[in-house]
């Protein structure tokens, strides 16, 4: 099947109605990144989720789309609450996988003498890696109120402090959350993983700022050039991949039953509106604020370490949380569709959610500016912070990009990085890498990546988001 | 050969064959576990029953996959070996020999999050079975 795209302007192709589509496709990118884009699946994926009951306005790829399961990485999709689906395969196995920046008030000459203390620290505090098990020990009670609760639960145990939840995205916990709904193998799996960075592509990394694109926003976030960051990209453990396949099972089923004809099996839902669909909802909320937690216990135990290694209290270190987003979930939000406000149900799957100044949903301290918007790049090359836009609101369902983006499978990564040390290549850029899977480095080397600034740019020129910091890498964590 | 790596650009798949539907069931535990650690080093020492249902060939292929992920994912066991007994299109139980996880002995080379339905395949040939399946990683 070729699919032919209509150009709508520089950063925006329409993947016109067609077939049993309900609405039209509509792909952020650029030329160069759509050539890559036209040789996966991704696309027919695009198309494929604009069938779904419910649907509104579009089916919506960001510039670091990819290929996925059912929905394509870097989908954006809102159902009417009201008469729409909602779809594991629409939010992904990592459930609230997402990224928190906290800033030091430490700048890069007084930390990189210690940079290989500090991060062999890290190595040493942080559980990484495949099947790592955390420091916290849960019982089943106790871990259905870290379900319950987020990163409140976190906080309540002494792992951090009250403007951490303040600015966490939903102040680290969605209301909805019904341990009752999530499966004994769930809860099995998730016990003993609270506070692990994971494998793959999850990574703690110490940067710096290494330029400011807008001086204002930046002063807000409480950014300034040269500072050191810490900067933590995770997800939901095992939980969350537990919660997502059993509802994917159970939902492959169910859809047979409501007589929907799905093009793929990976895309099977439920009606939101349906006792099926609410406790997929309701689990789903629970690993999304397991998820928070987790983020939550190793931002301060990395604040420890940050303290043990500069002798500093955490005043003079300051480590503030500038923000904790999300970008693989399910949320209800408000949103104006043929000029009436309507409550959606916004997929975003490897997108992250872009309010702007004056929205509701925000902490006071963001209110005036938008919402900070963290996007993990490579580890060799450059993250960056953004801020959430009005144009977002009005095109994306308040959503932009969430990261890179693969090019290389895994295994064409390795069979590129045969023979090459792939940390000493980094340590040759000033980058010191620290890891625990075989071949996680190689796996995760920067060519496996898409051009960050590339995926930046179009975000930035289609104004569903706005530059406000770069970040550059000078130490990496990775699982 | 059992099986082979599908490349894909997030995703690791696996496309597997068998002479028959109980070597295809067979091969695909093989290459589940082949993937997670050094089958070579794993004894087989304990055993257990395992039983499953599906609604077709696939759906009986990823739960079947499902159920030997739960064992390692949940209970720390590393399969060796399956031993399937019955199968049908809707059934399949089968003896499974394993080792219990030891850090020290087992090395965990892949972390498999999850079996999926995507692009799933089961086919009969001739000339045997064969099956694509692709892992969440």
């Amino acid at each position: 099947m070729t699919i032919k795209l209509k150009n709508i302007d520089e950063y925006r192709w329409e993947l016109p109605k067609t077939g049993a589509m309900r609405v039209p496709g509509i792909i952020y990118s650029n030329a160069s990144m759509l050539k890559d884009i036209k040789q996966e699946e991704a696309l027919k994926q695009v198309a494929n989720v604009a069938t779904l009951p419910g649907i509104l306005k579009a089916s919506l790829a960001m510039p670091d789309m990819h290929w996925g399961y059912g929905f394509p990485i870097g989908g954006v999709a809102a159902f009417d609450w009201e008469n729409g689906i909602i779809s594991p395969g629409g939010v992904g196995y990592d459930i609230n996988c997402g990224v928190r920046l906290s800033a030091s008030s430490l700048v890069e000459k007084e930390v990189r003498p210690r940079l290989e203390d500090l991060i062999n620290a890290l190595y040493q505090n942080i559980p990484s890696g495949v099947g790592s098990t955390g420091f916290v020990k849960l019982s089943v009670a106790e871990e259905k109120k870290v379900l319950k609760e987020g990163s409140r639960w976190a906080v309540r145990h002494g792992f951090g402090e009250d403007s951490d939840i303040e600015h966490t995205e939903d102040k680290g916990c969605m209301q909805n959350a019904d341990p009752e709904t999530v499966s004994q193998r769930a809860l099995e799996r998730g016990r003993k993983q609270l506070g692990t960075l994971g494998s793959g592509n999850h990574f703690l990394e110490i940067g710096v700022v290494d330029k400011i694109f807008d001086k204002v926003v930046a002063q807000a976030f409480g950014l300034f050039e040269g500072q050191v960051t810490l900067l933590l990209h995770s997800g939901s453990r095992g939980f969350g991949y537990q919660v997502c396949d059993d509802f994917l099972a159970f939902m492959t089923k169910h859809v047979k039953k409501l007589g929907f004809d799905l093009p793929d099996r990976q895309l099977a839902c439920a009606m939101i509106q349906s006792e099926e669909g609410l406790r997929y909802y309701n689990a789903m909320a629970c690993a999304a604020n397991y998820a928070w937690a987790n983020r939550q216990i190793m931002l301060h135990r990395s604040r420890e370490v940050f303290s043990r290694v500069f002798g500093m209290g955490p005043t003079a270190l300051s480590m503030n949380l500038v923000y904790d987003v999300c970008h693989n979930i399910a949320k209800k939000e408000y949103h104006i569709v043929d000029g009436k406000k309507r409550a959606v149900c916004v997929h975003r799957k490897g997108a992250t959610r872009s309010f702007p100044a004056g929205h509701e949903g925000l902490c006071e301290k963001y209110r005036k500016t938008g919402q900070p918007i963290l996007i993990p790049g490579d580890m060799g090359t450059a993250s960056y912070v953004l801020v959430g836009t009005q144009k977002a609101m009005e095109e994306t369902f308040g959503s932009t990009c969430h990261g890179a983006g693969r090019v290389l499978s895994r295994r064409a990564a390795k069979r590129a990085g045969k023979g090459r040390a792939i940390n000493r290549e980094l340590e040759d850029k000033g980058i010191l890498v620290r890891w625990t899977g075989r071949s996680t480095l190689a796996e995760e080397m920067p060519e496996a990546y898409k051009d960050i600034s590339q995926v930046i740019d179009v975000v930035h020129g289609a104004g569903i988001s706005k530059k406000v910091a770069k970040l550059r890498p000078m130490a990496v964590l990775k699982g | 050969m059992k099986y082979e790596i599908i490349d894909h650009t997030a995703d690791l798949g696996i496309h597997v064959f068998g002479a028959d539907a109980k070597g295809l069931f067979a091969n695909a535990a093989f290459a589940l576990f082949d993937l997670i650690t050094d089958i070579d080093a794993l004894k087989g020492l304990n055993e257990l029953e395992v039983h499953i249902t599906g609604d077709d060939w696939p759906d009986t292929m990823v739960n079947w996959l499902r159920e030997l992920l739960y064992l390692w994912t949940c209970k720390e066991m590393l399969v060796k070996t399956t031993d399937i007994f019955y199968l049908t299109e809707h059934e399949l139980t089968a003896k499974v020999k394993f080792d219990s996880y030891d850090p020290d002995r087992h090395e965990i080379k892949n972390e498999i999050k999850a079996v999926t339905y995507h692009q799933i395949q089961v086919e009969k040939g001739p000339p045997g079975w064969e099956s694509k399946i692709i892992f969440d990683v």
